[in-house]
């Protein structure tokens, strides 16, 4: 640290000699409704998203955004030629509107996948599935965070 | 340092529906933080995992910055014959970890 703010004094110092401002921080864009937009856009292409079939059980209330737990599960057999292809997660506010993506076959047996997240503010949370018949459907879920997942300063 | 845990039961019916959760341990830093300076922290996370039964993929996840730190994945398949798990876990920075588990199938 020590260091790192002796560097930092040091470049600055340089950029001021060019007659530069140091830019020193840049703020991460948060992600917008748009970028979830064109994120899920990214994944469905023009089809059509039915909701239903799929269920996202996450707290609705978190007190801590680092880790969040959550889970997917979607209605539908999983058979040989009727199955759930993928499960595609996205949020609206993180500075970026991908989680995860997942991808299954007809030998998963159970449509369902857990994992813990990160969320940055208060916001919605949607996932997608995609089923081998190429039908999309979703679920969205409006989670209330107490405390944000960490984008600012590291200690 | 990296290391993995796997949970996957030891035995199973043919035909039965299991369960298989895995850990690995990674700081899976975002890479949208700062140093005390303003520095940005580089990006370091996990961006794919993978696993495979007896050579053939099974489940595979694509993750961003939005999984947290030490990334619990669990899933389900079939069990279908006795033999071994492959998991894969790919990285920023040339990470790259595997683990396995057999199971034994009935």
């Amino acid at each position: 640290m020590q260091q790192s703010r002796r560097q930092l004094l040091r470049l600055a110092g340089s950029a001021a000699v060019l007659g530069a401002a140091p830019r020193l921080i840049v703020s991460p864009a948060e992600a917008t409704p748009a970028m979830l937009a064109t994120a899920i856009r990214n994944v469905v292409g023009e089809a059509a998203i039915h909701t239903g079939k799929v269920k996202l059980d996450i707290p609705p209330l978190v007190e801590n955004g680092n880790t969040v737990p959550m889970t997917v599960s979607v209605a539908n057999p999983m058979t040989a030629d009727d199955y759930v292809k993928s499960i595609h997660v996205f949020n609206e506010k993180n500075p970026q509107p991908n989680i995860g993506n997942f991808y299954l076959g007809p030998h998963a047996g159970r449509a369902q996948i857990s994992t813990r997240i990160r969320l940055a503010d208060s916001q919605k949370v949607v996932a997608i599935a995609r089923l081998s018949d190429d039908t999309f459907w979703s679920a969205t879920v409006d989670v209330v965070v107490t405390l944000a997942a960490c984008t600012e300063e590291v200690l | 340092m990296p290391s993995a845990l796997i949970n996957v039961p030891a035995k199973a019916r043919r035909g039965d529906i299991i369960e298989i959760k895995t850990l690995m341990s990674h700081i899976m830093e975002t890479g949208y933080r700062h140093t005390a300076s303003g520095a940005v922290v580089p990006r370091d996370i996990i961006t794919s995992f993978a696993c495979r039964y007896n050579g053939r993929e099974i489940f595979r996840a694509d993750l961003y910055p939005a999984i947290a730190a030490n990334p619990f994945i669990t899933f389900f398949t079939t069990a279908t014959e006795s033999g071994k798990f492959e998991f894969e876990w790919i990285g920023d920075k040339g990470f790259s970890e595997t683990a396995s588990a057999q199971i034994t199938v009935e």
